[in-house]
């Protein structure tokens, strides 16, 4: 599988120069890449966001933006073939008959007013002679070989009657029925939950296996590279940092930047368990429950249970985690606990205090000792209105003088290690991970208890994300404040929880300190969820296979 | 997909009761005798007299709106104070020159404005985009009259490429039907082209971003297969919903229109019927557009289901 004999290099790109715009001294998206991906091989593409990985993929598609990115040097080929300087004509040929593309979003991905089985003939119909009836015949075999059940419903449904696991299988369906020699997979999984992206991963593989194609799989995600590659190419600022077989790659990273890329992967084994502490519980849910009802004129109004029965409880100085699946109902927890959303039935109680049935105005002066942080920092900051008044206007709603409330704000900026002079600033001035840091120091601005993060770090890079966890940690230490930390993400849940609980349906299935949940579940959904995570065999932050790691402590 | 047809035209019911309802009211709430407005300034006492039982004026309000109702609804629209005839027989010829001219507009300003919108979206930023612009504008500045007057003068004063004015049915032969209805078509239909070339270029520039379009051009479809059928089936809501509420803009701009080129329709029946304030014919003027545009409006929300899949019914 890491053959490379140059006879069977499917695609070569060669000192390749993506340019910001046609001028000469254009800034350089990617600058002088080289890499090649030989037939039956998966080539992981890594980096963070803005590494150009993406646009790598695109240019090889000839699907980059028009005018906007513009190849300037080197040279793509696809078996020997020249793509740069290939015909508009050519390059339509080529794509789903020699390489086909899929992408991450599979939500959007499709054409939501075509029925899917006829998405994929258009491929057929384009690129073929094939009769109406050979062509519905190929497809449904197709559809068979991605694991799609009942495909001739299938064929015929709309995109919104599927789900994302099936939709990705659709576009791996459009993708691989002409048989192409590359498949480029630009972060395929990165929608999907843990167990469907096993699946997604594990049918890549398969299907490669059986076909021999090259695959150019473009991902974010370490967990994912273990599983999948046969070799990894690191890249950075349009750059190729380093590339090797993935062994060598995870085990003794050449590149000070690698090294750092993968010790700031979050273990999935938990951290050594804090001492039980005695201090005061500051927040209780009792029976949460949350039923949204869809009313209709005609029809019978149908009940769905977001969240039903939730208990937890939450001491300060302490993280308790809820994690779950998407639709598992974590965050309609986390918005009926700040009150965002009310609760059909149950409790909550913040300091002693009932909170639970309270009127929007008697609510009020509780608030302040609840705040809640958002998974997307660059639409959870008003981008009209400065740093510094955004994380003042919450004390000063509740009194505090301006002048005192923007001089709070600056030591909160310090605190979150960002520089004084941000105050001024606008959001769209800050990094994602720093609009994060401004979104925490808000939150802090009315010295709460309890701190709810719901996906606080999802949507950051993994440097940036460990940043993000170490400066949550920090704060915990020095203020005391309890977290309520909501997460897809188990690593990030084995790090930084003292207790987690497992959501799934609404429901929570299993409950209890991380350190044995994570490692010894008692619940099949949370030993499934355990199972799917990605790369959960490797200790990338030690450079090394969990196994290995046992043996060394034993 | 019927229930929901039934359902929608269920619901028209209440909208259509409540335009009666104004309708009616326009007239018995106007300050002084209706008998009297509706008689004029030189009526003897007799004809009010008259004017009153024949319209039974001395009856409850509600039992008035009832009989009003009901005779609406075995199509007795009332009769002209001018010309004493029965309103409908006076609306029935004037229903083809007015319907020919809107749906010869709609047709045509369709057939230009989305081509249209489709080309400046796809040539986004070039000087074909900013024609399309620029037109589209000059579309919405000039008022329809003065584009009426120029088009006469150029097509049928200078060039004689057509008549100045009048209608021929279209039973006499279509050549001069069409050559009447196409200057006051071309008239009407600058506005309608300029607002819908306008939202379809909105509406494929947002489409064109979508990631099933580039789905589409990664499966090594055609331009022209990503643009119509990926892209303008995706944006065409937002057009029909503006073909729909054009419509409005439209029923104005025949009244001008046919006013402009001597059209015999319904807009200059109703023209008439203000200047000699015959009341009952702009009654049943106010309930047929209203009517119309109901109608148009539910035929819209039936072309969203049709077009849009995840629209549920």
């Amino acid at each position: 599988m890491t053959a490379t004999n140059s006879s069977n290099v499917i695609l070569d790109i060669n000192n390749l120069v993506v340019g910001l715009g046609r001028k000469a001294d254009a800034h350089r998206i990617i600058d002088y890449l080289s890499l090649q991906v030989h037939e039956g091989e998966t080539l992981c593409l890594v980096g963070e966001s803005g590494s150009g990985k993406s646009v790598t993929s695109l240019t090889v598609m000839g699907l980059q933006q028009k005018g906007m990115l513009v190849p300037s040097g080197g040279s793509v080929k696809l078996v020997g073939e020249e793509l740069l300087t290939a015909s508009d004509r050519r390059l339509r040929q080529l794509r789903a008959t020699r390489m086909a593309m899929i992408f991450q979003e599979p939500m959007t991905a499709l054409n939501p007013v075509v029925p899917v089985g006829r998405q994929i003939d258009e491929v057929l119909r384009a690129h073929t002679d094939l009769d109406a009836r050979a062509r519905r015949q190929k497809i449904l075999a197709m559809m068979e070989h991605v694991r799609l059940p009942d495909v001739q419903r299938i064929f015929s449904s709309y995109p919104h009657r599927l789900s994302g696991g099936q939709r990705q299988r659709i576009m791996i369906a459009m993708a691989l029925v002409l048989e192409p020699k590359l498949l480029i997979a630009d972060e395929p999984t990165t929608a999907l939950d843990v167990t469907t992206q096993k699946q997604i991963l594990a049918l890549i593989r398969d299907l490669q296996r059986d076909h021999g194609t090259a695959v150019l799989f473009i991902t974010h995600d370490m967990g994912v590279v273990a599983e999948i590659a046969d070799r990894v190419a690191v890249m950075r600022h349009g750059r190729l940092v380093e590339a090797g077989p993935l062994q060598d790659v995870l085990r003794t990273p050449k590149m000070e930047y690698t090294r750092n890329l993968l010790s700031a992967v979050p273990s999935l084994v938990p951290r050594a368990p804090r001492p039980e502490t005695t201090e005061p519980v500051v927040l209780e849910a009792n029976e949460l429950s949350k039923v949204y009802r869809e009313r209709s004129l005609y029809g019978k109004a149908r009940e769905v249970a977001a969240a039903s029965n939730v208990t937890l409880t939450l001491r300060k100085g302490r993280t308790l985690g809820i994690v779950g699946e998407s639709g598992s109902g974590k965050s309609t927890v986390a918005r009926c606990i700040v009150r965002l959303i009310d609760p059909t039935s149950g409790g909550v109680r913040l300091a002693g205090r009932e909170i639970s049935d309270l009127s929007r105005r008697l609510l009020q002066p509780h608030r302040q000792k609840i705040q809640i942080i958002f998974q997307d920092p660059y639409r959870s900051l008003n981008p009209r209105v400065t740093v510094g008044e955004s994380i003042a206007e919450g004390p000063i709603n509740y009194g505090m003088p301006r002048k005192d409330a923007l001089a709070r704000a600056r030591e909160l900026l310090e605190l979150v290690h960002l520089p004084p002079d941000a105050i001024s600033r606008y959001p769209h001035q800050f990094s994602g991970g720093q609009r994060q840091r401004i979104a925490i120091a808000r939150a802090l601005a009315l010295d709460p208890d309890v701190l709810v993060a719901d996906e606080a770090v999802s949507a950051l890079d993994v440097s940036v994300q460990a940043q993000v966890l170490d400066l949550l940690d920090e704060i915990q230490r020095r203020l005391g404040i309890a977290l309520l930390f909501i997460t897809h993400d188990l690593r990030v849940a084995a790090q930084i929880c003292d207790d987690v609980a497992v959501m799934q349906h609404g429901r929570v299935v299993e409950q209890g300190p991380a350190a044995e949940v994570l490692t010894n579940p008692q619940q099949a959904y949370t030993r499934a969820l355990l199972d799917a995570a990605p790369g959960r065999g490797w200790d990338f932050a030690n450079f090394r296979p969990v196994s290995e790691g046992v043996v060394a402590t034993a | 997909m019927l229930g929901y047809l039934i359902r929608r035209i269920l619901a028209a019911i209440p909208v259509m009761g409540v335009v009666a309802l104004f309708v009616f009211l326009l007239l018995r709430l106007t300050p002084g005798d209706p008998a009297a407005i509706l008689a004029g300034d030189n009526a003897t006492p007799e004809q009010l007299d008259r004017i009153r039982t024949s319209l039974g004026l001395n009856e409850p309000i509600y039992i008035q709106f009832y009989t009003w109702v009901a005779k609406l609804l075995h199509g007795d629209l009332g009769v002209s104070l001018i010309s004493n005839k029965p309103i409908l027989e006076m609306i029935g010829p004037r229903l083809e020159p007015s319907i020919s001219v809107a749906l010869a507009t709609i047709i045509l300003s369709i057939l230009v404005a989305v081509p249209l919108g489709v080309i400046a979206a796809w040539k986004h930023g070039t000087w074909i985009d900013r024609c399309v612009m620029g037109l589209s504008v000059l579309g919405f500045s000039v008022p329809v009259f003065v584009i009426g007057y120029v088009l006469i003068q150029v097509f049928a004063i200078d060039l004689r490429w057509v008549p100045v004015q009048g209608f021929k049915s279209i039973s006499a032969g279509f050549g001069p039907f069409f050559e009447r209805i196409i200057l006051p078509t071309c008239t009407l239909s600058f506005i309608y082209v300029a607002l819908i070339a306008r939202m379809t270029r909105a509406s494929m520039l947002d489409v064109l971003g979508e990631d099933y379009v580039r789905t589409a051009r990664a499966k090594g479809i055609g331009e022209t297969g990503v643009l119509l059928r990926h892209a303008l089936r995706n944006a065409a809501v937002p057009v029909i919903t503006v073909i729909g509420s054009g419509f409005a803009l439209l029923i104005s701009g025949v009244v001008v229109t046919e006013s402009v080129f001597n059209l015999p329709g319904i807009g200059r029946l109703t023209v008439d019927a203000v200047l000699a304030r015959d009341y009952p014919v702009i009654q049943a003027m106010i309930l047929l557009t209203s009517g119309i545009y109901v109608g148009v409006n539910l035929l819209i929300d039936v072309a969203y289901t049709l077009l849009d899949p995840r629209i549920r019914y």
